[in-house]
């Protein structure tokens, strides 16, 4: 045992930072907290305190080692006060250090290619080395220190992202949803008031449902069918058939929307259309219509655009899944006397439920936000506003912070159910 | 026998011409607008692009006029030359690139760091932050808009590309790590413990060992990530604004359907145009692609 009397640092759970305060404190047998307070105090005196801290640090010693110092696990304020400064360590400087670089550089009129280059290599080098930094940092502390603080070198900077751009977020939509337009004055549920009761929301309101049941259903309904039909044909065939299905996923829905508005181009009768589908409308003797505009019947036609682009992701999904149901199960049916269709319903569906349940939830919440397609195809005019649209004009056209706040909020709403549902599936999981 | 096996044949037939018809039916607008984006401008506006087969008569204008610069000198479809009005989509190119390399490689490298330590290091509140990162997967990115912009008004940081890398690493970051957990979790434990005996340090680990065993979960998150950010369209419209000169691809391309909306010859070169690098990755990844799909569909 080591003699107490003599001047060594602390490792013990007394210890801080560099255990300079604990040690003293043993030695004259004082108490802590007045050893940590003089310090402090002499700190306000031209830094004295902290200089003296410093070179006590350098200069005395550790107390020796014993097997249970190595175990002891920190706790309390201050380290968390240091998890946190840490997760912040790499996002701050990484950020301070590329807005800097970018103000001189805008401002140094540089071409944009060596704009582009210096950002790519300097920003993602800059990542990389600020993590080398951190981690370099943290290995010079104590053992104890070091495996307290050693976990937050790696989650700490995604914590500290995903906390300001959406953790927070939702904190601070929800309160500007209670606010006025500026977000100056309170007004209460006024804006959630406009949300339900205004004739665009309404509309929106419905033509998301139409999208959710209909574009969710027919997409994967869709998938469902073409892996099904896919699965009993030849295997060249099967490649080829799929890939063309899902080329469309590679497509933007901006893109998209460019191919589908052609598709649906109308010229006034008599005219040659260019549009394909009025082409088959005028060749099978009909009168050409301008079907972006016909309520209410054009929201299923710009949800056929998502079929279009989504029924190739289902497909994939669903495919894997199929060919993951065992034969033996299949042939036992049909020995049972069970016919392709019964087999069908009554085996292959419920075996794959799961995934099903899987790829609907993502297209489900991809209709809920859908805003791109519209966009792109209509505005959102003649009657085929969805939520994602109003909000986007609220935001920018009206410039109305909460009213946009508050429809974001419904939309958060919206997708509670799909959060708390993964959330079990985790729990289920017992990956922890 | 024979009724069996006609009727068999008749499936057969039956689930080849659904199948047939269904293709014919996905492949018709893209072949409409891949004709369209090579037929002449007078005859995109005329006449329907099926016509081609009696009268096939192609050129490259519309691809020159759409990446060309302000004054792009054409051969119209009467012989005659002209100077049209060229849409510089070259410069909206570059944009995109500029805005999606970054983009992709910074939250893939943040969230490796993060799912290594949520799978191989100890600390308290390890599993609350992990139901986070599960919880936000599915939170909508418009409820994050209004604030961050907010934030980068304040900072003077809208219509800079670090605007834009920082909000595709946030809104990516939850998906990514997750999926990386998922990887890096599984690996078998016994790298690590011997690793540790070797006297290695957990970054040493993290950087020799686990990074390069991660690399199939890497590319196709990459992958995702790439075609994401780079069909994105509210992400770039709320953070780049709409000056030209900062437009990425969709954003242009949204703008000439709203400024020349009845040139099909230019738009639907232009669509061609920013499918190009999607499609070629996605032809020449598809396992990659494929694979992470299938790993993990769900984001917000």
């Amino acid at each position: 045992m080591e003699n107490q009397r003599t001047f060594r640092r602390s490792i013990g759970e007394d210890r801080v930072l560099g255990g300079v305060c604990a040690g003293i404190a043993r030695q004259h047998r004082l108490d802590l907290t007045r050893v940590r307070l003089a310090f402090l105090i002499l700190t306000l005196f031209f830094g004295f305190g902290l200089f003296a801290y410093l070179a006590l640090w350098l200069a005395v010693p550790e107390q020796e080692k014993t097997k249970a110092d190595w175990e002891i696990q920190p706790s309390g304020l201050l380290t968390w006060i240091g998890r946190i400064l840490l997760s912040l360590f790499v996002p701050a400087i990484f950020f301070v250090v590329m807005r800097t670089g970018f103000i001189w550089l805008r401002e140094g009129q540089a071409h944009q290619v060596l704009i582009a280059l210096v950002a790519v290599i300097w920003g993602v080098g800059g990542v990389a080395l600020l993590y080398v930094i951190a981690n370099a940092i943290v290995e010079q502390l104590s053992p104890r220190w070091r495996s307290a603080m050693l976990p937050f070198v790696f989650v700490g900077p995604a914590l500290a992202i995903l906390s300001w751009y959406l953790f927070i977020p939702v904190l601070r939509s929800l309160h500007a949803s209670l606010m006025d337009a500026r977000t100056d004055a309170f007004v209460g549920l006024d804006n959630y008031v406009y949300a339900f009761t205004d004739r665009t929301m309404l509309e929106a309101f419905r033509n998301n449902i139409i999208w959710l049941v209909v574009g969710t259903g027919l997409t994967v309904g869709f998938g469902l069918l073409i892996a099904v039909l896919a699965d009993r044909t030849h295997p060249v065939f099967e490649v080829v058939a799929k890939s063309i299905i899902f080329v469309p996923m590679a497509i933007s829905f901006i893109g998209a929307g460019v191919i589908w508005r052609f598709v649906y181009a109308f010229r006034p009768p008599g005219q040659p259309q260019i549009g394909v589908l009025n082409g088959i409308m005028t060749a099978l003797g009909g009168e050409p219509l301008g079907w972006l505009t016909i309520q209410p019947w054009n929201t299923l036609l710009l949800v056929a655009v998502l079929i279009w682009m989504q029924a190739g992701f289902a497909m994939v999904i669903l495919s894997s899944a199929l060919k993951g149901v065992p034969s033996e199960l299949l042939e036992a049916g049909r020995i049972d006397g069970a016919n392709e269709v019964q087999v069908f319903a009554n085996i292959t569906i419920p075996y794959i439920s799961g995934t099903i349940i899987t790829v609907s939830t993502t297209i489900l919440l991809l209709t809920l936000k859908i805003f791109d397609v519209v966009w792109a195809m209509t505005g959102g005019q003649f009657g085929t506003n969805v939520i994602g649209t109003v909000f986007w004009r609220q935001m920018f056209t009206f410039v109305h912070n909460g009213r946009a706040s508050a429809i974001a909020m419904l939309l958060l709403v919206l997708v509670l159910p799909v959060m708390w549902y993964n959330l079990r599936q985790f729990q289920e999981q017992e990956a922890f | 026998m024979g009724q069996p096996k006609r009727a068999k044949w008749l499936g057969k037939a039956f689930v080849y011409g659904i199948l047939v018809l269904v293709c014919v039916v996905w492949t018709i607008p893209t072949l409409g607008t891949l004709v369209t984006s090579f037929r002449h401008a007078d005859d995109a506006k005329r006449t329907g692009w099926w016509t081609v087969v009696d009268n096939p008569e192609f050129t490259f204008n519309g691809y020159r006029e759409v990446l060309g610069g302000q004054e792009v000198t054409v051969v119209g479809s009467d012989g005659e030359t002209r100077t049209v009005r060229g849409a510089d989509m070259s410069q909206a190119f570059l944009n995109s690139l500029t805005v999606t390399i970054p983009a992709v490689i910074i939250p893939l490298l943040v969230a490796a760091f993060a799912a290594y330590g949520f799978a191989w290091m100890n600390f308290p509140g390890r599993k609350l932050l992990f139901v986070l990162v599960v919880a936000l997967l599915v939170v909508p990115l418009q409820i994050a808009l209004i604030p961050i912009l907010r934030d980068y008004r304040a900072l003077n940081l809208n219509g800079t590309w670090l605007a834009i890398w920082l909000a595709h690493t946030g809104f990516g970051l939850p998906l990514s790590i997750y999926l990386l957990f998922n990887y890096i979790n599984s690996l078998p434990r016994d790298i690590l413990e011997s690793a540790f005996i070797d006297g290695a340090s957990h970054f040493t680990i993290f950087t020799r060992l686990i990074l390069p065993l991660s690399v199939p979960a890497l590319a196709s998150l990459s992958i995702f990530q790439f075609v994401w950010v780079w069909n994105d369209y509210l992400v770039a419209l709320t953070f780049l604004g709409t000056r030209k000169d900062v437009m990425v691809m969709t954003q242009y391309l949204q703008s000439l359907l709203g400024e020349r909306g009845s040139d099909w010859h230019l738009l639907t070169a232009g669509a061609f145009v920013t499918m190009l690098l999607p499609l070629i990755v996605f032809f020449s990844l598809q396992r990659f692609f494929v694979r992470g799909m299938l790993a993990g569909s769900v984001k917000g």
